[in-house]
């Protein structure tokens, strides 16, 4: 529970000074996401500590550093949780990093992203200002986005020192039904829930069965059970877990993991590999030899697009490729952030 | 006599030169010179500030659209975007030696896509329009600003409107999904993806609510959600807003999040209830509003705590709409506040602040009083669940100095939002009329850092220039900020 943020704008400073890269380190949970890190390490995880929890307000701010399993057991001592269930991927996970690769578990298509929770950020730009954008309010549209900006940036804009979210309760009841399906059939479950008045909160399709988590209301759940019918699985919540922390042997097959995004309602899609769909059909996993181009092209044709995650052999680009007029923009865009270009250089794309 | 107006008299060889381009690049009819005709496009809904274009244009594609920008950008002609003009800060004021790019055209929904959850339409059709062609398929889309039978997506998106589901549904930028947006240069960007994530910068959020700044939108792909089993209000009465604001508190702590949480406060129950007679009590202090829907079951179990809420923390009375034209009337009275209030008073200034939630007592104490010392009446609405208050000054401009009285009123309202840890703007935007304030809210550092970001997407300032975002000239003049010339830590930037 410490402000290191005089020290961190100093590092910031200096390194601006020596035109020294920096590679922003939280808990160093997420290393292994993007470009491999360069530069000098700008230590994160020591500006740490819950600043501000009112569950009324129903926002919660923390310095950047702050443990996710920290803030999560605040809020789950109050009847509330981050929305977006994000993955920690280890015990030391931050808010930070969790902000800046902008990852959402199970709940994301139906509970939002984590941008969608974002509602202010105080952050070190690449001139060393500390700067305070959005705020803690619910509604607030004074001055450009730049706090949402930040989600998903994987630290080359700035450096995040402090994250303010808003934060729901914990549904009251929950409850999981299974069946037995093609993956044919399981897309066309998934994505009728979509125009029905369920109260889904995740979804996904595994060893050839659908799993729907319905969350809500005791009655809601209830209803819904009654309407859907189907079997039940008793104590659900570590499944739950395993996928959202990317623990289930799936993710562990030795072969190369992609991540690919596409619209939920897309036909199985015919890349040789294994496959694991979470957001009701709209992320899906694939591990799988076939070449990184062969695979980008298939999820492409489908309009979707790919990252490559995990085991990958040494690529070009991690992330989809952006047509050049948005990565023109992409560029200028980190410039007018980062105008020396210290900050977690080449970890989203080379060259930005 | 027939000669040339006098607007054309005036133009300088580069306004000659746009004007002729123009009608070489539309349709006729789609190019505006005559003042007559330029009048409608004077103003947006905050009326208060006016000024004819130089020209209008109409385009009815996105290659007009391009060809359009191509041309202001050889030219160095500014360009002002226009939806619907239903905007309240003054966003889409246009510039007199600019162009004032109307959408009003763009109004097909290209496709409904149930499967997969989402529409894809064109900016100029109408918010309330997207949910009845979704009905069809049992979905709408959830952002319902209260001028939704008239205000464009295409604005929405501009202005990242709310309305009074947002604490549980969000606000534009969380119901969207795509954009097709031209750029100053002409260049067609597609922004987001059908997909829920897109891969690089997060520029949909950052485009959501730019207020016409960093392009101009062209197309855009919502999404749609399943229209609830049932929703049903309950109305409840209080002898004071200090306990409304409590119950409130106490709703949402029993972890009920409302689809809707509406507070009024003595002023605006009364004009609302002479204006469309939806039932409320007149002598109550405050009213709240709650919807909850969802499944039968579930709000049936809803209604049962919330009741139970309201009493325990000092409702007067509690009535639960009888049927859905019941529901539809209790809306109605706070869905038509803004105009009950325009009937009891020459005018009326519309503020748009966000407090934390708790800042409540504080905030309508500080109002009455100041209500008092100026001797202006204020009507209080309030997105009570989301913190988004809307105090409604009542003024006559025909009374000498009556309207400046008001805007110092209106400043030192959104100077306390601020102060209490709030917010200027919560959903209208800045546009011209807050530009001031964002001094109040924003350090010179945080300024600049907007102004790069704009330089980013527009380098030569040619978007809606003035507006949102104020100069740290301005600011300095405005009184908020020192500012010593050289100091600034962009001195290469231009400052528009």
């Amino acid at each position: 529970m410490s402000d290191m943020s005089t020290a961190m704008q100093q590092q910031v400073h200096d390194a601006i000074g020596s035109r020294t890269p920096l590679h922003i380190c939280g808990g160093n949970s997420k290393n292994f996401l993007g470009h491999a890190p360069q530069g000098e390490v700008l230590p994160a995880s020591m500006h740490s500590g819950i600043i501000e929890y009112d569950p009324r307000e129903l926002v919660l701010t923390a310095r950047a550093g702050t443990p996710l399993a920290e803030i999560e057991a605040a809020l789950s001592k109050a009847g509330q949780m981050l929305t977006f269930e994000p993955p920690h991927f280890g015990a030391h996970a931050t808010l930070g990093g969790t902000i800046a690769c902008g990852l959402s578990g199970p709940r994301r298509p139906y509970a939002g992203a984590a941008r969608d929770a974002m509602l202010g950020c105080k952050l070190l730009n690449g001139r060393a200002e500390l700067l305070r954008f959005g705020g803690q309010v619910m509604k607030n549209v004074a001055g450009y986005d730049v706090s949402r900006l930040m989600v998903g940036a994987y630290g080359t804009l700035g450096v995040l020192l402090e994250c303010s979210l808003k934060v729901l309760p914990r549904p009251a009841a929950s409850l999981t039904l299974i069946h037995e399906c093609a993956q044919e059939e399981a897309i066309g479950r998934m994505s009728q829930l979509l125009s029905q008045p369920v109260p889904v909160d995740a979804a996904c399709y595994h060893t050839g069965h659908v799993y729907i988590r319905l969350a809500g209301s005791e009655q809601a759940v209830k209803q819904a059970h009654a309407n859907l019918g189907g079997a039940v699985i008793e104590n659900a919540a570590p499944f739950w877990q395993s996928l959202r922390e990317q623990q289930l042997p799936f993710f562990h097959s030795g072969k190369p993991l992609y991540r690919v995004l596409v619209k939920p309602a897309t036909a199985p899609l015919a890349i040789p590999g294994a496959w694991l769909l979470d957001w009701g059909g709209a992320q899906r996993w694939l591990a799988s030899d076939a070449p990184v181009a062969d695979i980008r092209k298939g999820v492409a044709a489908a309009g979707g697009h790919v990252t490559c995650w995990r085991g990958h052999a040494p690529a070009a680009e991690i992330f989809e490729p952006l047509p050049a007029p948005l990565f023109k923009l992409h560029q200028r865009l980190k410039l007018s952030f980062d105008p020396h270009g210290i900050f977690n250089r080449g970890r989203m794309y080379p060259h930005l | 006599m027939t000669v040339a107006a006098p607007a054309i008299e005036r133009r300088t060889p580069t306004q000659e030169a746009l004007c002729n381009g123009l009608l070489a690049l539309l349709p006729g009819g789609a190019v505006l010179t005559d003042p007559e005709d330029l009048r409608p496009f004077e103003c947006d809904a905050l009326a208060v500030y006016r000024r004819l274009p130089l020209v209008v244009v109409l385009p009815e594609t996105i290659a007009q659209v391009q060809a359009i920008m191509r041309l202001c950008h050889e030219l160095q002609v500014p360009v002002v975007a226009r939806g619907a003009g239903t905007g309240l800060s003054g966003g889409a004021l246009p510039l007199r030696d600019g162009v004032l790019l109307s959408l009003a055209k763009f109004t097909r929904i290209l496709h409904i896509d149930a499967p997969n959850a989402l529409a894809t339409v064109q900016p100029g059709v109408r918010n309330l329009a997207i949910s009845e062609a979704a009905a069809a398929h049992g979905m709408y889309y959830a952002p319902d600003p209260s001028s939704q039978i008239a205000c464009t997506i295409g604005g929405n998106v501009a202005e990242n409107s709310g309305g009074v589901h947002c604490l549980k549904y969000g606000l534009t930028v969380h119901n969207i999904l795509m954009l097709k947006v031209v750029t100053m240069e002409g260049e067609l960007l597609s922004i987001g993806a059908e997909t829920l994530d897109a891969p690089g910068y997060d520029l949909l959020a950052l485009l959501t609510g730019s207020e016409g700044m960093l392009g101009i939108i062209v197309e855009v792909t919502v999404k749609l959600l399943a229209r609830p089993q049932r929703a049903q209000v309950i109305l409840a009465a209080f002898d004071d807003v200090v306990k409304a604001g409590e119950a409130v508190g106490a709703i949402i702590a029993a972890g009920i999040i409302p689809a809707g949480l509406e507070m009024m406060d003595k002023l605006a129950i009364q004009a609302a209830e002479d204006f469309v007679h939806a039932g409320y009590p007149r002598d109550a202090a405050a009213i709240l509003l709650c919807e909850l829907d969802g499944s039968n079951a579930e709000v049936s179990e809803y209604i049962v705590a919330v009741r139970h809420l309201l009493t325990h923390n000092g409702a007067t009375e509690v009535r639960t709409a009888v049927d859905e034209a019941e529901r539809q009337l209790f809306w109605k009275g706070r869905k038509s506040a803004f105009p009950a209030v325009g009937r009891i008073s020459p005018d009326y200034y519309c503020m748009d602040g966000t407090i934390p939630r708790h800042r409540l007592p504080q905030v309508l104490r500080q109002i009455s009083l100041w209500s008092g010392e100026y001797g202006l009446a204020v009507a209080n609405v309030f997105h009570a669940g989301d913190g988004n208050l809307h105090p409604l000054i009542l003024f006559d401009a025909n009374r000498p100095g009556e309207l400046a009285r008001t805007e110092e009123f209106g400043r030192r309202i959104l100077q306390l939002c601020v102060e209490v840890g709030g917010t200027i703007t919560g959903e209208h935007g800045v546009g011209m009329e807050k530009i001031d304030q964002m001094c109040i809210q924003f350090q010179s550092g945080e300024l600049a850092q907007f102004h790069a970001l704009k330089a980013a997407f527009d380098p030569d300032g040619l978007l809606n220039p003035g507006k949102a975002v104020p100069t740290l000239h301005r600011c300095a003049e405005f009184g908020a900020m020192h500012v010593h010339h050289g100091q600034l830590s962009h001195p290469e930037l231009e400052r528009f």
